[in-house]
């Protein structure tokens, strides 16, 4: 069924088209809006496009990282300055996927998909809106909560502060297919260090529940400790407290349930 | 509903269609211009065989909306031969038994080839990974590889 298509020159114009139209589905890289109109999913009937060049734009020179709701995983792995993020990117799709997925895209992208933003909910990121009333900022996770009422906003960009340390950060991604393949469980953590002791613990996971989520239990068990083995086995055993998994293709909710804990060890132990 | 009009280049040339709204660029290259080299597997973007170049770039021509290729220039299997010449990558599937009912074929090769123009001498690991996105059910993956390979190793002239 054909569709109308709506671009505009600026995100503003574009938010207006998608706030109005109950129907429409704005664009980004199209990888998984595209699915949906080739298996003639009919809940869309409008496209909606933005082709301004602030949605496309990479600042990653200060400790504050933003980028736009366009950019690419192949843009991000092409800039040395957001090599934090590399893992991540890396970890999505094959070539010609990282090509077209943007990171917007990847806010909306339901389970096994949504990897990125699994870091991005590590690393505590604020997403920009803008909707029919204006454009705000708000959290990551509160976004990540209401996202199924988000139809009808338009991400501008997503901003985090960089990591202090390569330690710090920490991504890791579990699949059947290698190296590309879908997520069975992702897990990212973020752990700044004060004074030898672990300050503003956060842990994410993906697949482990509707939308990616904190593994608040886990973070309380590194909070103001040293990352040595009793801390980091407590925060393995507390790994699955408030995660609620399904079963698909890749795996049940039970065998996730096994595993967040052995590979969260993995990551807070620094194993491959 | 009216029909859209689009102008790109493909392969090197001028060319304008009309489209429906929500046409994939797929459908556009093989029913509107003819070109049967990007092949339909699957339309979801998970076989690769409908892999194209879009300013250089492997992009899979499935999950691209067509009005978005709208002044770019887009590259398909059919203009990579040179003249009444294969192009490297063709002669070394050929010669390495990297196809079987190739079907996969077309988009194996603009993946391989996306890789060379960025890399002319990749790694075996970084052919695997330039490929990831391209399935193959029946030649296997390692004529295919290696087919890559000899053209990176410069077994094969040009
Ligand atoms: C073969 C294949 C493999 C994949 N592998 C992975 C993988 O390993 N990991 C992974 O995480 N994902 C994967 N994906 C899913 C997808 O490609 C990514 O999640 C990608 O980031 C989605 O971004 P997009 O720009 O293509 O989204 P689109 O298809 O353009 O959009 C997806 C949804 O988000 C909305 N949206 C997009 N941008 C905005 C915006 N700026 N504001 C408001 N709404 C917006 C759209 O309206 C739509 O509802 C894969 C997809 C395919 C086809
Ligand atoms: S037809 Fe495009 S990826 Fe399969
Ligand atoms: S040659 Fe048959 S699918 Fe690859």
């Amino acid at each position: 069924m054909a569709v109308t298509v709506k671009t505009f020159a600026s995100a503003s114009e574009a938010a207006g088209a998608l706030s109005s139209d109950r129907s429409a589905r704005y664009l980004g890289g199209g990888t998984l809006v595209m699915r949906a109109l080739n298996e003639g999913d009919v809940s869309i009937s409008t496209i909606v496009r933005a082709q301004d060049q602030a949605l496309t734009r990479i600042e990653a020179s200060g400790p504050r990282v933003t980028l736009g709701a366009s950019v690419t995983f192949a843009r991000i792995l092409a800039e040395r300055d957001l090599s934090f993020l590399h893992a991540p990117a890396r970890s999505i799709g094959g070539p010609a996927v990282r090509n077209m997925g943007t990171v917007g895209g990847n806010l909306f992208a339901p389970n096994p998909y949504g990897d990125f933003t699994v870091a991005l909910l590590a690393l505590d990121a604020t997403v920009a809106v803008q909707g029919g009333f204006g454009s705000r900022d708000i959290g990551i996770e509160e976004f990540l909560q209401a996202r199924d009422r988000q139809a009808g906003t338009l991400v501008l960009s997503i901003s985090c502060t960089r990591p202090a340390s390569v330690e710090a950060f920490r991504y890791r991604k579990i699949a059947r297919i290698k190296p590309k393949g879908g997520s069975v469980i992702t897990l990212a953590a973020h752990l700044p260090i004060s004074g030898g002791r672990i300050a503003g613990a956060r842990i994410a996971l993906g697949s482990m529940a509707p939308t990616q989520i904190r593994a608040r239990a886990a973070e309380r068990a590194l909070e103001g400790r040293s990352l040595d083995a009793a801390t980091i086995a407590a925060a393995a055993s507390a790994a699955t407290e408030g995660t609620s998994p399904s079963d698909n293709a890749l795996g049940s909710a039970w065998y996730r349930r096994e595993i967040v804990g052995v590979h969260l060890r993995r990551l807070l132990s620094g194993q491959e | 509903m009216s029909k859209i009009p689009l102008q790109f280049r493909h392969n090197g040339r001028e060319v304008a269609i009309f489209v429906d709204g929500g046409t994939n660029l797929l459908v556009a290259l093989r029913e509107l211009i003819g070109d049967m080299t990007p092949k339909f597997g699957c339309g979801q973007g998970g076989c690769g065989t409908c892999s194209v170049m879009i300013d250089g770039e492997l992009h899979l021509s499935c999950l691209t909306l067509a009005e978005t290729v709208t002044g770019r220039s887009v590259e398909t299997l059919d203009g990579m031969k040179q003249g009444p010449n294969l192009h490297p990558l063709q002669r070394a599937f050929a010669d390495n038994f990297a196809a079987q009912c190739g079907y996969c074929t077309p988009g194996m090769l603009m993946a391989a080839k996306a890789l060379l123009d960025r890399n002319p001498s990749p790694s075996r690991d970084e052919v695997i990974e330039a490929i990831s996105g391209n399935i193959c059910r029946c030649t296997g993956y390692e004529p295919i590889i290696n087919a890559i390979l000899a053209v990176a190793g410069g077994r094969v002239s040009a």
